[in-house]
C-alpha cells in the first residue's frame, strides 16, 4: 500500500466485555457498509469473519476494548484494541485449539481455540501488540483485488 | 438441493420461512462456533445444535443459506428474531446430527470443501 494513499475511517465503536447479545452487530454493520462500497463478495465474507472474531475476542477474553475498521483503494485494515488482560503467551494463543475461554463462552459454542488462527487465515496481514496488565491491539489487514474488488 | 427437499428428508418444522427452490450446495455439521467460521462456503445449510443468537451472526458473517437445530432443540426468541431480521430460514428436526447429516449427504449434498478464501 502506497503511504500517501487516502485511509477513511468506516467503523468505530465500543464493545463490551461480556456482552454475548450485542456481540456480532458491530461486524454486521461493517459487512453491510463493505457490501454498500461495492467490495467483492468473497473479501467481505474474509473481512467479516475476522471482524466478527476479532469482536467476539474483545467479549469473551478482555476487559472491554473498541474496533475500528479503516477503507483505503487498496485494503481494509480492522484493528481491535482493549484495556487488558493482555496476552501472556502469543505463541499459544495462536495454536489450534488452545483457548482460555471461560465456561459461559464454552457453553455458547465457542472456547474451540480457533479464532486467533480463523483470524491470521482470513488476514493478508496481521500484526499484534499486547502487554499483560495493559491491553492489546490486534491489526488485520485485508487487500482489495484489482477485479472486482473496489472501495471507490 | 433445495431448500423445501431439506425439510422433506429430515421431517424438519419450519421456524423462520425461506426460499423453498433455494438451491443448497454443500452442508456443515458443527457445534462449535468457529469451526464453522473456519470454513465458510455460500448456498450451505448448518446443522447444528447451538440455538444462541450467536449462531444466527456466525451464519450471517459466513454467508449460510439456512440452519437447521437438530436433536429437537427449539431457538429461543432472540435468536428467531435476529434471524427474521438478517433474512436467515430456520428449521428444526428431531434427528440427531449424525443422522440428519447422513441422510442429507446420502441424498447428493455435498460436504463443504475445506478451500481456503483466497
Amino acid at each position: 500500500m502506497q503511504k500517501d494513499e487516502i485511509r477513511q475511517v468506516i467503523l468505530n465503536c465500543e464493545v463490551e466485555a461480556g456482552n454475548f447479545s450485542v456481540g456480532g452487530e458491530a461486524s454486521s454493520r461493517l459487512k453491510s457498509l463493505l457490501h454498500k462500497l461495492g467490495i467483492s463478495g468473497q473479501t467481505i465474507r474474509k473481512i467479516a469473519i475476522a471482524t466478527y472474531e476479532l469482536e467476539i475476542n474483545i467479549i469473551i477474553h478482555t476487559h472491554g476494548g473498541s474496533l475500528k475498521a479503516e477503507v483505503s483503494p487498496s485494503e481494509v485494515r480492522v484493528i481491535a484494541s482493549d484495556k487488558g488482560p493482555g496476552i501472556a503467551d502469543i505463541e499459544k494463543a495462536f495454536q489450534p485449539g488452545y483457548s482460555t475461554a471461560n465456561q459461559k463462552a464454552r457453553e455458547m459454542g465457542f472456547g474451540a481455540g480457533m479464532g486467533l488462527c480463523n483470524i491470521k487465515r482470513y488476514s493478508d496481514e496481521l500484526h499484534v501488540e499486547t502487554e499483560v496488565g495493559k491491553g492489546t491491539e490486534i491489526e488485520a489487514r485485508i487487500y482489495l483485488r484489482e477485479s472486482g474488488d473496489s472501495s471507490e | 438441493m433445495k431448500l423445501k427437499e431439506v425439510r422433506e428428508i429430515l421431517s424438519a418444522q419450519v421456524i423462520v420461512e425461506g426460499v423453498e427452490d433455494l438451491e443448497l450446495i454443500s452442508g456443515c455439521g458443527a457445534d462449535l462456533m468457529s469451526d464453522v467460521l473456519a470454513f465458510s462456503k455460500e448456498n450451505t445449510v448448518l446443522l447444528t445444535g447451538l440455538t444462541n443468537p450467536q449462531v444466527i451472526r456466525t451464519a450471517e458473517m459466513t454467508d449460510l443459506s439456512l440452519i437447521v437445530f437438530v436433536r429437537g432443540k427449539q431457538p429461543p426468541v432472540e435468536t428467531i428474531e435476529l434471524a427474521k431480521d438478517r433474512g436467515i430460514p430456520l428449521m428444526k428436526t428431531d434427528k440427531p446430527l449424525y443422522q440428519a447429516c447422513g441422510l442429507l449427504y446420502s441424498a447428493g449434498l455435498r460436504a463443504e470443501k475445506l478451500a481456503k478464501l483466497k
